[in-house]
C-alpha cells in the first residue's frame, strides 16, 4: 500500500505521532532511571568531598582515584563527622547539608537572599578539616568543586570539576598535577582572605612557595584559571563568618 | 554465501579512504576541531558516533517510506537527538563514569553534519542492512581521521598519549625536554586541527591524484 506522504494532513499526523512516541519513550526512560541517576550523583558528590579532604586512593604517580562507589557512602558517614549550614552568618547543625544544591544557595547568597551554605567537617590525622563547596564560571560553562582547609586556613586539598572547558587546557583543572599544587597553600595574606590565585606570572612552576597565594597556571592561553581564582575568592567571601569562628577557636 | 557482498564491503571500506567524510567530503569538521586535543576524547567520540550512526541509519531506513518529505530533516533530527539522549541517560544510570566523559560530546553528536548527511543521502533511499553498513563505514571513516588528528595534537601539544607522558616531563626537564624540546601549545587550540586535516587531505590527494577536483 503506497501512502501519499506529501499531503498536509499526513504530515501533521506524522509529526503528532512522532512527538507522542518520542516524548513517551523519553519520559518513560527518564522516570524509570531517575532513582539510579540520583544515587550515582550522590555517590559522586561524596567521592568529591572525600577527595578534597585527602581521603582517596591516590598513589604517588597515579591519576585521580576516588574511593570506590560501592563503599563511598559508608566511608563518607565515617569520615565526615559533622555537617552544618551557614545561614545569614549563623552556623546551624544540619545532617542533610550535603543534599543542598550549592549552585542555588550561592546564587541566593549573591543576590542578598537567605541562603543555606553547606559545610562539612571531617578529621584528618587527628586534626579537624573543614570542607567548603565551590561553584563558579569557567571559560565556557560552569566549574565547581570542594576545598578543605584546616584551622590555620591552610588548604588541605581541593577537587575541581567542570562542565565543558577546553580539552587539553582548561579541562585539566580536574587533573592531579593542577589540584595537587593547592595543597599546603595558605588562603590568608596577613589578615585578609586572599585565596589562592591561578597565576601565569608567578615564576614558580614547581610551586615551592606556599605563602604566595598563587599556584602555577595550566598554560598561558588558559582562561579557566581566572574562573578558578574567582571561585575560590567568592567561596571565601561567602564563608568568611564561619572561617572567622574556626580561626578564633 | 559470504556475509558481505562486494558491494556491501565497499559501503564500509569506501568512507575509510577514497570517500572519507572528513578529508574528501569535508563534513564533520566542526567536531573534528573541537574534541581532538586529546587522543582519549577522539576515541570516545569515534565510538559514540559509530553507535549513533549505525543505529540512526537503521531507524531512518525503517521509516523511509513513511517520513513525509516536507519534514524529513526535522524527523531525522528527532531520531538522532532521541538516540543520543537515550544513550546518555542509560549510561548515567548504569555506567556513570563513562557518561561523565561522554556528556561533553552529546551536543556535538546531535549536530554532527555527517550523521544528518548519511540519513539524507543514504538511509532515506536504501534498505536496512545496507544503511547500517553505510552508517558504520562512514562513522569509521570519521573516527579514523579523528584518532589520527588526536594522536598528533596530543603528542605535539602536550607530549602525552592517552594522558601518559611519552616524551618526558616538561617541568622537570627529563627525556626529550632535557635537549631543549618544548611542547607546541598551538597544537592544543582548534586551528591546529585544521592544519592537521589540511596535511591529511594533501597526503591523500597526492597519493591518489584521481581525487583532485577540476579547478
Amino acid at each position: 500500500m503506497a501512502i501519499n506522504t506529501d499531503k498536509n494532513g499526513y504530515t501533521v499526523l506524522f509529526a503528532v505521532i512522532m512527538v507522542v512516541v518520542v516524548g513517551s519513550v523519553l519520559a518513560f526512560l527518564a522516570s524509570g532511571l531517575s532513582d539510579r541517576i540520583k544515587e550515582n550523583e550522590r555517590f559522586e558528590k561524596q567521592q568529591n568531598i572525600l577527595y578534597a579532604m585527602g581521603v582517596n586512593e591516590n598513589t604517588p604517580d597515579s591519576g585521580v582515584n576516588f574511593i570506590p562507589t560501592e563503599v563511598v557512602e559508608g566511608k563518607f558517614n565515617e569520615r565526615i563527622t559533622e555537617q552544618y549550614v551557614l545561614v545569614n552568618g549563623e552556623v546551624q547543625k544540619d545532617d542533610q547539608a550535603f543534599l543542598l544544591d550549592v549552585k542555588k544557595q550561592l546564587a541566593a547568597f549573591k543576590s542578598g537572599k537567605e541562603a543555606r551554605l553547606p559545610i562539612f567537617v571531617g578529621e584528618k590525622d587527628g586534626e579537624k578539616v573543614y570542607v567548603l563547596p565551590m561553584y563558579g564560571k569557567g571559560l565556557w560553562d560552569a566549574i565547581w568543586g570542594f576545598m578543605s582547609v584546616d584551622k590555620n586556613m591552610v588548604v588541605q586539598g581541593v577537587y575541581f570539576d567542570h562542565k565543558g572547558e577546553t580539552a587539553g587546557l582548561g579541562a585539566n583543572i580536574k587533573l592531579r598535577f593542577f589540584m595537587d599544587d593547592f595543597q599546603g597553600e595558605t588562603l590568608l595574606n596577613g589578615n585578609s582572605y586572599a585565596g589562592v590565585a591561578v597565576s601565569k606570572t608567578n615564576n614558580d612552576p614547581l610551586n615551592d612557595d606556599k605563602k604566595d597565594n598563587e599556584v602555577d597556571a595550566i598554560a598561558g592561553a588558559t582562561i579557566t584559571g581566572n574562573g578558578v581564582s574567582a571561585m575560590i575568592k567568592e567561596t571565601l567571601k561567602a564563608y568568611k563568618p564561619y572561617l572567622e569562628t574556626i580561626r578564633n577557636n | 554465501m559470504a556475509l558481505l557482498s562486494k558491494k556491501d564491503t565497499n559501503l564500509i571500506l569506501d568512507p575509510l579512504a577514497d570517500n572519507n567524510p572528513i578529508t574528501i567530503q569535508v563534513l564533520g569538521i566542526c567536531s573534528a576541531l573541537a574534541i581532538t586535543a586529546e587522543l582519549q576524547a577522539s576515541c570516545v567520540m569515534a565510538v559514540s558516533v559509530i553507535f549513533v550512526m549505525g543505529l540512526g541509519n537503521i531507524v531512518i531506513s525503517l521509516m523511509r517510506n513513511v517520513i513525509p518529505s516536507k519534514i524529513r530533516i526535522i524527523a531525522q533530527l528527532i531520531v538522532v537527538a532521541t538516540l543520543v539522549i537515550v544513550v546518555d541517560q542509560v549510561l548515567k544510570a548504569f555506567a556513570y563514569e563513562l557518561s561523565k566523559t561522554l556528556s561533553v560530546f552529546v551536543g556535538l553528536i546531535i549536530t554532527n553534519c555527517i550523521i544528518m548527511g548519511r540519513f539524507e543521502a543514504f538511509a532515506l533511499g536504501n534498505g536496512v542492512w545496507r544503511s547500517f553498513l553505510d552508517g558504520i563505514g562512514n562513522a569509521l571513516g570519521y573516527g579514523v581521521i579523528l584518532i589520527i588528528i588526536g594522536f598528533f595534537r596530543e603528542l605535539l601539544g602536550s607530549g602525552t598519549l592517552f594522558g601518559f607522558p611519552v616524551l618526558g616531563d616538561p617541568i622537570a626537564k627529563t627525556g626529550l625536554y632535557a635537549f631543549g624540546y618544548e611542547n607546541n601549545g598551538f597544537m592544543i587550540i582548534p586551528p591546529a586541527a585544521l592544519i592537521v586535516v589540511g596535511v591529511l587531505i594533501w597526503v591523500q590527494r597526492s597519493r591518489n591524484p584521481a581525487l583532485i577536483e577540476e579547478a
